[in-house]
């Protein structure tokens, strides 16, 4: 009432400017969204005819030969961001602990400003790193080395989350637990993590949705593969890397093939999405969502 | 036996303090393993170049003469394209859905959501994308009419390629929209409401409020995700390697093909042995002193916008 009274008598000159600017924000909005909506739409109408059984559970066949999947490079994928989710989950939520219930430490503090430092990082010199500490030393790409180089751009990301989520937890409930005789270390793993375990799970299936998302750090630790894993000690395909190599083939099956796995990596990533989504609404304390 | 089950209890204490405190230790070792491991192996051509290394010109692999200018340049021209592209459009969306949408928090979460997304989109996808939709998209219908229409202006002046340092930023300036519009999304949202009611009370417009009670109030918070922002495009390696035609250039002509720091890596190490090796792993080194630069200084803003934020009314 009062706001459109004081409107009524502003100059028709910041009238003006207020609507222009109103306008502008507007078309700033527009244009953030026609980009998702021209990938999502594209990403739908060339993959969607490449996906068929064939597709998911075949291994590829020579350049321009009819039929042959992406399945070796599906199973990669899972192998490897399985792997590291198992090195990355302990080490990640250790240090989120850390830099939540010990936040006063001076260790917590520089690990925790490198921690975020490193969430920020190029993956591409992950990559590197991983090739000259495993590649090098094993002789080999393999599964193994992707493993280890997505488990160290999945650490930092948990690390953040899960001490995110425990520094939400009340002080009321730690000194209530204490106060009982509950030792520290009971009072931790029970109490704090036991309120905290939605955010933590968020945390883990970010991480997982960032991992599975990432090609440079693989393309020189996993490299690629035509075959299925026998052992984490060869090289092996993954979803990212065969797209990579797929798109720049001038080979017509492959770029559809290559349309195919970006869907299906696509719809990946929105299941995981939803998911945190979905752990969040659950979780009234809600956890920060940062890629 | 109630001093036994003290000693056990500190025990207990002490072996989780000593795990957790391994947790934090194995992230310093991983930065510190991660420098030391690239100097070792970048050695050979830190000593043979120098500091001249930064600005020699020269990426001949046959005469083993390298240098890093080309690749420099690169990364910071796409990333400035995409700063100047990305950041109106996410400043506009974060001031679209936590100041006009301010009433309608439902609304704004979910359109928030939806820009979210475009973080969600893997960066090979983009890659993909851009070579096969935007490059001939930007060719077509904006590199083309820039180049008829204001071709005397150096920057519009080449024949457009559609495979060059235009392309890449923008499909730079698309991925980091998402991160550059959550982080001033939560900055403007925490802009306690009185700086706002004290503006309106004077008679101000919604613009002016925002103008000038809310931005400067959260400049520093902003100017933080604009690093950030800035950190993701430097580092960014697929989408740009796949979009940027990838021949070492130094020009202003933006439609001229180029190469980055990180699409050199991704597109040449894998055949690179002896110096050409060392080369691109001292490549890599100033691919994270850039970055360890900017993501520092972004944390810091962010920290000081944190801090600030209880004491400043």
């Amino acid at each position: 009432m009062t706001k459109s009274n004081l409107t009524a008598s502003i100059s028709i000159r910041r009238k003006i400017v207020n609507v222009s600017m109103t306008i502008l924000v507007l078309v700033a909005v527009v244009l953030a969204l026609v980009p998702l909506v021209l990938i999502l739409g594209v990403v739908f109408m060339k993959g969607a005819p490449a996906i068929s059984l064939d597709f998911l559970t075949q291994a590829p066949t020579a350049p321009n030969f009819p039929g042959g999947g992406i399945a070796p490079a599906i199973e990669g994928s899972f192998v490897m961001v399985g792997l590291a989710t198992l090195i990355s989950v302990p080490i990640g939520v250790g240090a989120g602990i850390f830099f939540s219930e010990w936040s006063t430490s001076r260790l917590s503090t520089v690990s925790g400003f490198m921690n975020d430092v490193l969430t920020g990082f190029p993956t591409m010199v992950i990559g590197l790193f991983v090739f000259i500490l495993i590649v090098l030393t094993a002789k080999t790409y393999s599964a193994f080395a992707g493993g280890v180089a997505l488990s160290f751009i999945m650490t930092p990301i948990i690390a953040r989350t899960t001490s995110e989520s425990l520094k939400l937890v009340p002080t009321t409930l730690r000194e209530a637990s204490m106060a009982l005789g509950v030792p520290r270390w009971k009072t931790v793993l029970r109490i704090v993590l036991g309120t905290g375990k939605n955010g933590l799970l968020t945390g883990i299936l970010l991480a997982i949705a960032r991992a599975s998302g990432e090609t440079a750090p693989l393309l020189f630790t996993a490299a690629t593969s035509t075959l299925f894993i026998k052992n984490l000690m060869q090289p092996t395909a993954s979803m990212t890397v065969l797209i990579y190599y797929y798109a720049l083939s001038s080979v017509p099956s492959w770029i559809s093939q290559a349309w195919g796995a970006a869907l299906l990596l696509i719809l990946i990533m929105l299941a995981l999405n939803l998911l945190v989504k979905l752990t969040i609404g659950r979780n009234p304390t809600k956890a920060r969502m940062e890629m | 036996m109630s001093q036994q089950k003290v000693q056990f209890r500190l025990s207990g204490d002490t072996i989780l303090k000593i795990l957790l405190e391994a947790a934090a230790l194995f992230i310093i070792g991983l930065i510190v393993a991660l420098t030391v491991e690239l100097y070792h192996i970048a050695a050979p051509s830190i000593y043979k170049f120098g500091l001249a290394f930064l600005i020699r010109r020269e990426w001949n692999v046959n005469k083993n003469e390298f240098g890093a200018l080309p690749f420099i340049y690169g990364t910071l021209l796409t990333s400035a394209i995409a700063i100047i592209i990305g950041f109106p459009i996410s400043l506009g969306v974060a001031i679209f859905i936590s100041e006009k949408l301010k009433s309608h928090q439902t609304i704004g979460y979910s359109l928030g959501t939806i820009v979210d997304l475009l973080a969600a989109v893997p960066s090979v996808v983009y890659g993909l994308w851009g070579l096969f939709v935007l490059v001939p998209l930007l060719r077509e219908y904006v590199e083309s009419p820039l180049h008829y229409y204001l071709g005397f202006i150096p920057l519009f002046s080449g024949h457009p390629e559609g495979f060059d340092f235009f392309s890449a930023g923008f499909i730079l300036a698309i991925m980091i929209i998402p991160t550059m519009s959550a982080v001033s999304r939560d900055v403007l949202n925490a802009v306690p409401n009185s700086q706002r009611e004290a503006m309106y009370s004077l008679g101000a417009t919604d613009w002016e409020v925002t103008q000038k009670s809310v931005l400067p109030y959260a400049r520093s918070g902003i100017f933080g995700g604009f690093i950030l922002g800035l950190g993701r495009a430097l580092g960014e390696t697929m989408a740009v390697v796949m979009v940027i035609g990838n021949i070492p250039n130094i020009t202003a002509n933006l439609f001229s093909s180029g190469y980055t720091l990180s699409s050199l890596i991704a597109n040449e190490f894998g055949e690179s042995t002896g110096l050409y090796e060392s080369s691109i792993i001292e490549i890599a080194l100033i691919l994270f002193a850039v970055a360890l630069l900017v993501n520092v200084a972004a944390r810091f803003l962010l920290w000081r916008m944190s801090r600030g934020m209880e004491v400043k009314v």
